[in-house]
């Protein structure tokens, strides 16, 4: 009953928006399907380039994601308990996280190269060359993905009860207690929401991707990239790499969500 | 010195535009939309992503003789344009890098009698310096050097592909990417040792890159179609941009950036 009142709650008006916004998010994906070679689609995604391409994004995205935990959860702690630091200091802090996700990717890998690459600012200095190799999808990944992680770790930082952080180191517990047995299961959810945006980020990647690294079948050359080349040959297989990206991102946001995010789903 | 054939390349194609359009009435192109009545509006034209620079100055030359005409361009890999065109994309000209490409376009009945306008022969680009020390196709088969080739997918891989088989050459590329400019930036920031381009785009980039011939292009020579298309909303304008691009003058900048005459 409480269900149905709330329902009820929702102005007509915001019916309008609300339909458009949905039909402009779905309905590209419903040609994509409608459009689908099903005939051949069998024979397109048993090929074995596809299968490796599918395989090497997968593997980047999740190792990006893991590496985006590490490091990312950290940054988004330093950020959410930057209250007491000078404005400036903490707006100009979460603007160079946030630029990321403003930059076009194809920047952001023309930046990676220029700091990374053979004649980079540190590059140059290193005796192994990272452009071209698998461990350049990874970091164009993390750099692009990284952003969505803090973010949403940051907000569930700054949403939750400091009381009971306050409470433990009361009764003793170090910080690093603290953190671990009480500031991290508080925010549980929003770090698996966040790791979940950063994970589907990662797989999506495009633009850094082939900038910083390059493409190579096996190595570099992801699903997206694979999907953009073989547009250029053939339409029909394009769409049905494109239909591959689109079901295992779908289905990893909705399997996941469920598991791991109890607080977030219905 | 790219900036010195940057003032100069228009400059002396102004003149040559001028000149001719002094001569004739309207357009110095055999044209027959363009002798009477004066051409107006914009033409959209779609060009390969290696016709940047020579198009670049062939718009202002034709808009100096046509001063009621706007050019619009969409550069980009030839494949994804004919794609777009194919989809409806409002389109007047269609400069492709591959006759496979325009095929595309002339299958889906889009493009009205395309007719080959310049040649592109491949050259080997490396950064400046050579750090590399590549001294001809036979280079592309070291595993020790950062190679950088197009997909096979876009016609510049194509060509590649078709150069080194003839060669005999089984290459070690590090990347295959998207278009011939990706090839043309990992080369020019030392990412890639060496990398296979056209000839015009190693003219394009200037002091960035040092360009290696080698004899084997040859065999890999890539013709460069251009037609009108039929659902061109300017079609007047797109006939005439066409006939300036097949003139004289047009074949003479072409010329000047390194492109080969049918």
């Amino acid at each position: 009953m409480g269900r149905s009142r709330r329902r009820s709650q929702i102005s007509p008006i915001l019916w309008v928006p609300a339909g458009l916004a949905l039909a402009l998010l779905v309905l590209p994906l419903v040609a994509l399907v409608v459009r689908a070679p099903w005939g051949q689609l069998v024979e397109l995604l048993s090929r074995q380039s596809v299968a490796q391409a599918l395989g090497l994004s997968l593997g980047t995205a999740a190792l990006s994601t893991v590496l985006c935990l590490l490091l990312g959860v950290p940054l988004a702690v330093v950020l959410a308990k930057s209250v007491n630091w000078p404005p400036a200091a903490r707006r100009l802090l979460r603007a160079l996280v946030t630029v990321p996700l403003v930059l076009p990717p194809v920047v952001g890998g023309v930046a990676l190269l220029l700091l990374l690459g053979r004649r980079g600012l540190l590059g140059q200095w290193f005796d192994f060359t990272i452009p071209f190799t698998t461990v350049a999808v990874v970091i164009a990944q993390v750099f692009v993905a990284m952003p969505f992680l803090v973010l949403a770790v940051e907000g569930a930082l700054r949403g939750s009860d400091s009381r009971f952080e306050i409470a433990a180191a009361t009764l003793g517990a170090s910080r690093w207690t603290v953190f671990r047995r009480v500031t991290l299961p508080l925010v549980a959810p929003g770090v698996s929401a966040g790791a979940l945006l950063c994970f589907t980020r990662a797989l999506g990647e495009f633009g850094a991707t082939i900038t910083f690294a390059g493409s190579f079948p096996g190595v570099t050359q992801t699903l997206p990239i694979a999907t953009y080349l073989e547009l250029q040959r053939d339409p029909d297989a394009a769409i049905a790499l494109s239909l591959v990206l689109m079901i295992v991102s779908v289905g990893v946001l909705v399997s996941l969500r469920d598991r791991w995010v109890p607080g977030l789903s219905s | 010195m790219p900036l010195l054939r940057a003032l100069t390349a228009p400059a002396a194609l102004l003149a040559v535009g001028l000149l001719l359009a002094g001569c004739a009435p309207a357009t110095p192109a055999a044209s027959p939309a363009a002798t009477d009545d004066a051409i107006e509006g914009t033409v959209t034209v779609f060009a390969a992503a290696s016709l940047n620079e020579s198009f670049a100055v062939i718009k202002e030359a034709f808009e100096d003789a046509n001063p009621g005409v706007t050019v619009v361009y969409n550069f980009g890999g030839s494949s994804g344009l004919a794609e777009q065109i194919v989809q409806g994309a409002p389109a007047d000209v269609f400069a492709a890098a591959s006759p496979a490409t325009m095929t595309t376009v002339a299958d889906a009945e889009l493009a009205d009698a395309p007719t080959e306008f310049a040649t592109n022969t491949l050259e080997i680009a490396v950064p400046v310096g050579n750090p590399g020390n590549v001294t001809g196709l036979a280079d592309f088969a070291n595993d020790d050097l950062a190679i950088a080739l197009c997909a096979v997918e876009v016609p510049c891989g194509a060509a590649a592909d078709k150069a080194l088989t003839a060669a005999g050459i089984t290459a070690a590329p590090d990347t295959l990417e998207q278009d011939v400019k990706a090839v043309l930036t990992k080369v020019e920031l030392g990412e890639a040792d060496a990398g296979l381009v056209y000839v015009t785009d190693v003219a394009a980039a200037g002091d960035a890159v040092e360009g290696v011939e080698f004899a084997e292009a040859a065999d890999a020579v890539t013709a460069y179609p251009i037609a009108t298309l039929t659902e061109a909303p300017n079609p007047d304008a797109a006939a005439a941009f066409v006939a300036w691009v097949l003139s004289g003058a047009g074949q003479a900048v072409l010329a000047e950036a390194g492109f080969g005459s049918i």
